[in-house]
């Protein structure tokens, strides 16, 4: 993707996730943001928990590789993960393509929705990078 | 100024100028005094090359080499022939000084000698990757027993007798830092004792390691083993002689997630111990786990084939803290070393040099054995190496074949208490029939005369 | 003298081939010893027998020698070129050094061969010990690790031993931010947690919060002086105290060693545990990654726990007749050993070979030369390029320094990486690029002892041409380099989908 962006629906965690919640307002869909790829490089691995593990909000959950760095993926929100995005590990330079489309990571189901408190809105998130 | 450094008088006014300092004093002025030496370092002047090479060989001449003895001395490391290319090539300054290939656009020569090096390893051991070598045989099982524990988190490892006493001990020594502990399965006349370990396995158990042949000589039954180490999720860990491995089934064959070992024998000389190269191998499946470098294929900007070190987010100049291991520099030279030799043995010699260690080595078992008060300590199939039982003390025993010239073996009492009388002979390709008679000979009269003395002496 | 084609010869451009692509079916170059026992039959059970033989190359001799010959001529190396790579120490490797090592009393000689007959060898290792333990100012030596790391994982582990000899369980290693990858992973592998403490605007320890962070739970700090900035840090009397006083271990990586030799000694700075990188300030040759030696020396306190064996020399009763060397392998609080047999003895043989060639005068020249040449190197970097690659920190420099190519970037928009692979088609080995972390597009350039005014004056001269170029057309360097065997290699494809072996035909039938 060739320049920043960041999708005013979406909420962000300061270490650079976002977070999407489905109209069903219990499940929500993670990912890395268009700063966090940028700064990684052509990523070349990601390595998915396993579907029914959970997670916890600030916590890192996996990993994503690029040629010169690894870096932790943290949760934004804590739950289940009921879904994990399979179609990275042959394609996992859609990460840097499209980092809220098909560079989803994982989709929740969040054990505690109020904590989308904490979170930041694209506007916000925005002005914390320069 | 030295043989090596260069500054003239007027190299050191310029030089000065340009800095803007008035002496090399100046320029180490960020050492506080309270730091400074303040007398010369304790050592002797320096000497010129020629007295220097005369010292060096005056040291090696007050030591007994393979050069000077017949030897059966193994254990770990083997007197085979080096060919003389391997020498050629590994001195040549393009292979010998380079740094490790940082930038692969001019490293594509050591590049390359990884992905040979890889693909032959790969070859010997039966797993489909291979790393680019580690430093030797012991460290190499330590490494392993890491990687199986980053694996499956299970602390608990079960380790043969039959392995190396310095892999077991090497073992030891890395775990009290990564944290795990082994527990040794016995021998049974001189293989892993397979009901041993089966009533040692648990759910709890993260890895059984096991030596190919064991360090008795004896051949493993490994597919055995695996299937017991599988039937609880246990990883199965081999280090193997290499040079065995034409006639020996590969331990990746057999059920081995991870081999490893000793590459002395490829292509390597003795040394004293070292430098030699350990290698590493496994299933796919621990690609991304595996320590050391690893040389991997590409294409450059205009479509060429070459090679790049590759996956390197596992390794300490990138993951740092959360590297795999932290191995920076290895072994590559002698790697180098190694898959020349692999070449230079061929699809052929590989079996040919095994199935030559393999007959004569039942050869001088079975004719040392017919000697007056020596006995084989076990007899399982074996193939370059035997243990035997003397009648008589064995360093004793030694110290007359050496006087005749005949390196007799290891005292097995120096890492098996229990065959306090135990010897190890080792055979390698350079050891002939004459040799193997000779010994016999010198055997046979060693015991006797021991056997006679301690006669005596009762 | 730079363009954009020439260089790479055809035959240096040809498609790689390895030897498992080369050879015939029957071809061969080892002629196997004549079978003079009788064969038996049945020697390996059936399940261990090997059934399909592993599928090596069948080459002729002049097919391997033709290979690896022309696989070298791809390879840029240090006899061949100026290769100012920081912190990895490129000084020449002396020949003299391969002659001895060759001798057959010391490359054929068994490692377990009994010390009665091994005098030659262990009284070298004995010697090289007390002479490193000289330099070190540490009287206890361990030859035993095979590489830095290694010495580094040992470094770990003694600290580990002593504590628990002493009832304690640490949990924390601290280390600079600035410190060598190996560091923070030998950590971990040795159990502890890394804690990373903060530089401070010279780009030293800061004192604070290293105050800040060393608790009772801290078991060491791990730190090389110079550091990997090449500036030498004043307070490290300071920092041993405050470590010392808190009852944790002071370790030295000894990668920049060949700043000091001669002005300053780690024990006299108060480090507990000192290793030696012997490939890099003891020029064994780098072999393309090895093998090295990573040897340690020690304090008393920490002696109890070193390895095993340790070399021991008797002096004979009377005097008349000359020492005894051995191996004592009893040392009840030893923590056992790290590798097999002895350590990289051939390594030994030649790093022995050139502490006597150069003695106590030469080690202090090397020391004063890498300084000199450093600084002279970075004097005339300043005045030509100085605005585009400034120094990182400080003012001059040790054996090596940082720049960082921050405002290159900006300015001329090329990057430390671009100009490292231009200065490839000037037949040069660029230095180290984006380390230490803490700097912004790094370079780490550390020239050695052993090169000339006029090596030196060259690199800057290619350095100052590649910007010259860039501020007219910055295309170039991002698309170098030209001239080589390949150019810029696709890394991703390699860690996206890895192959890391041939894959071989088997011959039919």
């Amino acid at each position: 993707m060739a320049d920043a962006s960041y999708p005013d629906d979406l909420l962000y965690h300061a270490e650079h996730d976002w977070a999407r919640l489905d109209s069903d307002e219990d499940v929500a869909t993670f990912g890395i943001t268009w700063f966090a790829q940028d700064a990684l490089g052509e990523v070349v691995f990601f390595d998915p928990p396993e579907v029914g593990s959970s997670v916890t909000a600030d916590e890192f959950y996996a990993e994503v590789e690029s040629v010169k760095a690894v870096s932790d993926v943290i949760a934004p929100l804590s739950g289940e993960i009921i879904e994990v995005n399979i179609a990275l590990a042959d394609k996992p330079e859609s990460i840097n393509e499209d980092p809220y489309g098909d560079g989803w990571m994982v989709k929740v189901k969040l054990s505690d929705p109020s904590e989308t408190d904490a979170l930041i809105d694209a506007e916000t998130y925005r002005s914390s990078l320069s | 100024m030295s043989q090596y450094t260069a500054v003239t008088p007027e190299d050191l006014q310029v030089m000065l100028g340009a800095i803007g300092v008035g002496s090399i004093e100046e320029l180490f002025s960020s050492i506080p005094q309270a730091l400074r030496l303040q007398r010369d370092i304790d050592l002797p002047p320096g000497q010129p090359e020629q007295a220097v090479f005369a010292e060096l060989r005056e040291l090696a001449s007050r030591n007994v080499s393979s050069e000077d003895e017949i030897t059966f001395l193994g254990a770990g490391m083997y007197d085979h022939y080096v060919p003389a290319i391997v020498d050629m090539l590994i001195t040549r300054s393009e292979f010998l000084t380079p740094y490790t290939p940082y930038q692969p656009e001019i490293s594509q020569g050591g590049l390359q000698v990884m992905f040979e090096f890889q693909t032959a390893i790969s070859e010997l051991t039966g797993l489909p990757v291979s790393n680019a070598s580690l430093y030797e045989g012991p460290s190499a099982v330590g490494a392993a027993a890491y990687l199986a524990k980053l694996s499956n988190k299970r602390t608990r490892h079960l380790v043969s007798r039959g392995v190396h006493p310095d892999s077991r001990e090497t073992l030891q020594t890395l775990a009290a830092g990564y944290g795990t502990t082994s527990t040794e399965i016995g021998l049974d006349e001189g293989l892993t004792d397979l009901e041993a370990l089966r009533e040692a396995l648990s759910d709890e158990i993260g890895a059984v390691i096991i030596q190919q042949p064991n360090f008795l000589g004896a051949i493993e039954d490994v597919e055995a083993i695996a299937a017991a180490a599988h039937e609880h999720g246990a990883l199965v860990i081999c280090a193997a002689d290499p040079l065995t491995l034409g006639v020996l089934e590969a331990p990746g064959n057999q059920g081995a997630d991870v081999v490893v070992g000793e590459g002395q024998t490829l292509g390597n000389r003795l040394d004293f111990g070292g430098p030699s190269f350990g290698f590493f191998a496994a299933t796919e499946a621990h690609l991304r786990r595996m320590p050391g470098r690893i040389a991997g294929e590409t294409t450059d900007a205009d479509g060429r084939r070459g090679f790049v070190l590759t996956l390197q987010t596992r390794e300490q100049h990138i993951r740092r803290e959360k590297a795999t291991s932290n191995i920076c520099t290895s072994q590559a030279l002698n790697a180098l070393a190694g898959v020349i030799y692999l070449s230079w043995l061929g699809r052929r010699g590989i079996v040919e040099i095994g199935e030559l260690m393999l007959q004569r080595t039942h050869y001088a078992r079975e004719t040392l054995a017919a000697l007056d008060g020596v006995h084989k300590l076990h007899d399982r199939p074996v193939v370059r190496e035997f243990a035997l039982r003397l009648d008589a003390p064995v360093d004793r025993v030694l110290d007359r074949c050496a006087a005749a010239g005949i390196n007799a073996g290891f005292a097995l009492r120096r890492a098996y208490e229990e065959h306090p009388d135990g010897l190890l002979v080792a055979i390698t390709e350079q050891r002939s029939r004459a040799d193997i008679d000779r010994l016999a000979d010198v055997l046979g009269e060693a015991v006797a005369a021991e056997r006679t003395a301690t006669e005596a002496t009762v | 003298m730079t363009s954009l084609e020439g260089g790479a010869t055809a035959q240096q451009r040809e498609r790689a081939t390895t030897i498992f692509e080369k050879g015939a079916a029957g071809r061969r170059a080892f002629v196997a010893p004549e079978l003079d026992v009788p064969q038996v039959e049945g020697l390996i059970p059936e399940g261990s027998r090997r059934a399909k033989a592993p599928l090596l190359p069948e080459v002729s001799e002049p097919e391997i020698v033709r290979h690896y010959v022309n696989l070298s001529k791809r390879n840029f190396d240090l006899d061949s070129g100026f290769y100012p790579l920081g912190s990895c120490t490129m000084k020449h490797n002396p020949r003299l050094h391969e002659r001895v090592a060759a001798l057959p009393g010391h490359a054929r000689l068994h490692p377990l061969q009994d010390p009665r007959r091994a005098q030659g060898a262990l009284e070298l290792m004995f010697n090289l010990q007390e002479a490193l333990a000289e330099i070190a100012g540490l009287p206890h030596v361990s030859l035993q690790p095979s590489a830095g790391s290694h010495g580094e994982l040992a470094g770990v582990l003694l600290t580990r031993a002593y504590h628990a000899d002493r009832g304690e369980q640490r949990t924390k290693v601290l280390t600079p931010d600035s410190a060598h990858g190996t560091n923070p992973a030998t950590v971990t592998m040795g159990g502890y947690e890394v804690v990373k403490v903060a530089l401070d605007t010279a780009g030293g320890v800061d004192l604070d919060d290293l105050r800040a962070k060393t608790d009772d739970q801290v078991a060491c700090l791990m730190l090389t002086n110079p550091s990997t900035l090449g500036i030498f840090d004043p307070n490290v009397e300071q920092m041993a105290s405050i470590v010392h006083e808190a009852g944790a271990t002071l370790y030295y990586d000894g990668a920049n060693l060949n700043a000091i030799m001669g002005y300053s000694r780690p024990g006299d700075m108060g480090f507990d545990i000192v290793h030696f990188n012997l490939h890099k300030t003891f020029t064994q040759p780098h072999g393309g990654g090895g093998p090295g030696a990573g040897p340690i020396a020690v304090s008393e306190r920490i002696e109890p726990f070193l390895p095993r064996p340790q070399l021991v020399r008797r002096e004979s009763s009377n005097g008349a007749a000359a020492p005894r060397y051995g191996l004592d392998h009893e040392r009840p609080k030893s923590i056992g050993k790290l590798r097999g047999f002895q350590g990289n003895y051939g390594v030994f043989v030649r790093t022995y070979a050139y502490i006597r060639s150069l003695g106590a005068e030469g080690l202090k020249d090397v020391s004063e030369v890498a300084v000199l040449n450093a600084n002279y190197l970075l004097a005339r970097l300043r005045e030509e390029v100085g605005e585009h690659l400034p120094l990182a920190f400080g003012e001059r420099c040790m054996h090596e320094f940082v720049l960082t190519g921050a405002p290159l970037k900006k300015e001329l928009g090329i990057r430390t990486l671009d100009l490292a692979k231009r200065l490839l088609d000037h037949g040069m080995h660029p230095p180290t690029v984006y380390f230490p972390l803490v700097v912004d597009e790094a370079l780490l350039i550390e020239p050695t002892e052993t090169e000339t005014r006029e090596t030196l004056d060259a690199f800057v001269d290619a350095i100052a041409a590649i910007v010259a170029e860039a501020a007219e057309d910055p295309e170039i360097a991002r698309n170098a380099p030209y001239t080589t065997p390949v150019r810029r290699l696709d890394e991703a494809g390699a860690a996206k989908r890895p192959r890391v072996r041939e894959a071989i035909e088997p011959e039919a039938g």
